[in-house]
């Protein structure tokens, strides 16, 4: 474990910088953002989440993906990428880490998104515990450690102190780079994180989601919840703008665009939503006509779908951000509750 | 140790294929179009150096398109047994679709794949009397299967292909079905249109009446392959005659982007129709929801 104080960060963050390109939660027009590091940027390791995920920086929300000269009747297919460079994300949550091992059991199983494979390799990731989770925090439900991020190299500050343990190859790399502006962390440093950890624990465990439970959606009754009345009280307030769908870490939809540069015909990809009404759109109709089923998706897909294919492994991390965002205060949360409410009300049948 | 070298070998061109980004394309020619009906066409492609643009099963399909006009998913319809070419029936329905139907021998289009399950040709299908039943468009698909149970006819039991459209003029591949299908060895073909024509020696009807009336036994393996409301009621039909739903399979319609399971447009429950379908039997298709 290796420490270094405020007035120093500066200059590790202009080391990194040095050999890399660094982004960092920074202030930009009053919200904060992954941005790239300059020495003029506002960096603010207090905020929480983000506007948007870090998923941007290994599916970004626009890539070109091919490009296209046509004439006469021919064809030619240019394969031009932009190949990414080694980069550095510093300061990303516990929750968003733990998003991208969900993107990359989509993204890296076979045949492998050779696109986000590369920037998943090129990225070193340096987390940054929490220190003081929000009411709208639920990544203890997913079992996310929020004082112990993960990544490659993991951060707790603790007053003007910045404690940096590397964890993984990559990290070690890293910090063999920027060693010489840290101190070592002695006995009396490791007891104060492990102090610091347990008051978070604290305030984690009064925040009001805490006691959410997943449970009922793991019992294998997909055609139950999917065709449970419920969905049409749910959705009624939805207004299909997609912002879930966008600001969430762990969303993967895309749509594949072609745009004519005026030159030649560039083939990329977007994020798209499954909340829009033209994504399963065809030109016979479309299996999702209204509002009730595009919402469906989107929570089935999250918390039944990809579980049942991948372990049990929910499709969210309970960063919290659809609960902010939603402009009709509709979120995930009030849909696993209304499952938790069910479950509860068969136990008193029961009895 | 031939063999080993040729696993090996296998191997490594699947590999290979997956290595690649499988959403940059390829390129196609069009070598052929020649006019089915008034609104479906069948287009032979070719990939630059001859050939087909790759190696598939009958049921999978590619990925074609006109750079700046769109991109879909079509099913192949003509059967891997051919290698000089490979086949797409297409029907006029949409901007891609329109763009394709304008088009001349010669001109080339963007193709890759091959994407989806296919029919299980080499396993569930084998050794079986097989009772093929389309509409319209639908018979595309099928035509992959048919043509290479007709190839290795010694395979397959008796073959019974029902196969209804609006009017005489909307069969495809009439020709194909009077001087091939209709003469191989054991195969029954019965054609069906909707309404009474002028001309029209035929069956007249809907096909799911049709394969009730006919009355089929009940020891074949039926495909159904057509518009979604035709499927419905012949699934119904077949149930009927006392047919069980895993005796049954068919094929799902969604719309497409990625073809390998990543884009989540085709998501149905936890199978994506890209990947896991088009081809379901149909007691797999009662465990999803019905949003098809
Ligand atoms: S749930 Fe809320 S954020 Fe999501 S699409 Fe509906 S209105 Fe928009
Ligand atoms: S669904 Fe909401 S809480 Fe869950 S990961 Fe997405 S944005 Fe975060
Ligand atoms: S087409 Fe993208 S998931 Fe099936």
């Amino acid at each position: 474990m290796l420490k270094i104080y405020k007035n120093k960060w500066p200059e590790l963050f202009f080391k990194i910088s040095c050999s890399r390109e660094l982004y960092m939660p920074i202030e930009k027009d009053g919200q904060i953002w992954f941005g790239k590091w300059n020495e003029d940027a506002k960096v603010r390791f207090d905020e929480l989440n983000t506007v948007k995920s870090p998923k941007d920086f290994f599916f970004p929300q626009s890539e070109n993906i091919v490009a296209f000269k046509a004439k006469g009747k021919n064809i030619s297919i240019l394969e031009k990428r932009d190949e990414s460079q080694p980069f550095v994300v510093f300061g990303i949550r516990a929750c968003d880490a733990e998003s991208l091992k969900i993107l990359d059991r989509i993204f890296l199983a076979e045949p492998i998104d050779t696109f986000y494979k590369t920037r998943r390799e090129n990225a070193t990731i340096i987390t940054l515990a929490c220190s003081e989770p929000e009411e709208t925090c639920f990544c203890s439900t997913f079992e996310i450690d929020p004082v112990n991020p993960g990544g490659d190299i993991a951060t707790w500050i603790i007053d003007d102190v910045l404690y940096w343990q590397s964890l993984t190859k990559k990290g070690h790399t890293l910090t063999e780079d920027v060693k010489g502006l840290f101190e070592k962390a002695d006995q009396q440093d490791e007891e104060k994180i492990y102090s610091h950890k347990k008051g978070v624990k604290v305030i984690l465990s009064k925040l009001p989601l805490q006691d959410l439970s997943l449970e009922g959606f793991k019992n294998g009754n997909m055609l139950a919840i999917f065709n449970s009345p419920k969905w049409r009280e749910l959705s009624q307030a939805c207004i299909g703008c997609g912002t879930c769908t966008f600001i969430c870490p762990t969303c993967h939809c895309y749509d594949i665009r072609d745009y004519d540069t005026g030159h030649e015909i560039q083939r990329f990809r977007c994020w798209d939503s499954c909340m829009y009404s033209d994504f399963t759109r065809m030109s016979h109709g479309n299996p999702r006509h209204s509002q009730i089923e595009r919402f469906r998706q989107r929570f089935m897909h999250k918390l039944v779908y990809y579980p049942a294919n991948n372990e049990g492994v929910f499709a969210c991390v309970g960063c919290g951000r659809c609960i902010l965002k939603c402009p009709v205060s509709m979120n995930i949360v009030k849909v696993a509750r209304t499952w938790e409410a069910n479950k509860a009300l068969e136990v008193k049948n029961d009895e | 140790m031939n063999r080993t070298y040729c696993d090996d070998n296998m191997q490594e061109v699947h590999r290979r294929n997956w290595t690649h980004e499988t959403l940059i394309p390829k390129l196609g020619i069009v070598t052929d179009i020649r006019i089915d009906t008034p609104d479906i066409k069948t287009f032979r492609v070719i990939g630059p150096d001859g050939g087909v643009c790759f190696s598939y099963i009958p049921g999978q399909c590619a990925m074609l398109s006109i750079p700046g006009v769109g991109e879909a998913m079509f099913s192949i319809t003509s059967p891997p047994t051919n290698k000089d070419y490979m086949e797409f029936s297409i029907k006029k329905c949409g901007c891609l679709t329109e763009w394709l139907h304008q088009i001349d021998v010669g001109q080339q289009i963007t193709i890759r794949g091959p994407y989806g399950n296919g029919f299980p040709v080499e396993t569930d299908l084998k050794g079986k009397d097989l009772l093929f039943i389309a509409g319209g468009i639908g018979l595309a698909p099928l035509r992959s299967v048919i043509k290479y149970a007709l190839h290795y006819r010694e395979n397959y039991g008796n073959i019974d292909i029902v196969y209804g459209a609006r009017s005489a003029y909307d069969l495809v591949y009439l020709r194909e079905i009077q001087n091939e299908w209709r003469i191989a060895p054991n195969v029954n073909v019965y054609l069906t249109i909707d309404r009474e024509q002028e001309g029209w020696t035929g069956h007249v009807g809907f096909v799911p009446d049709y394969v009730k009336e006919l009355n089929f036994e009940t020891d074949k393996t039926a495909i159904v392959c057509g518009p979604p409301i035709m499927i419905k009621l012949t699934l119904k039909a077949l149930e009927e005659l006392g047919y069980k739903k895993n005796q049954i399979f068919t094929t799902l319609e969604l719309k497409m982007k990625c073809g390998i399971g990543k884009c989540g447009r085709c998501n149905i429950g936890t199978k994506y129709v890209c990947k896991d379908g088009p081809v379901f039997r149909c007691d797999q298709l009662e465990q999803l929801p019905e949003e098809f």
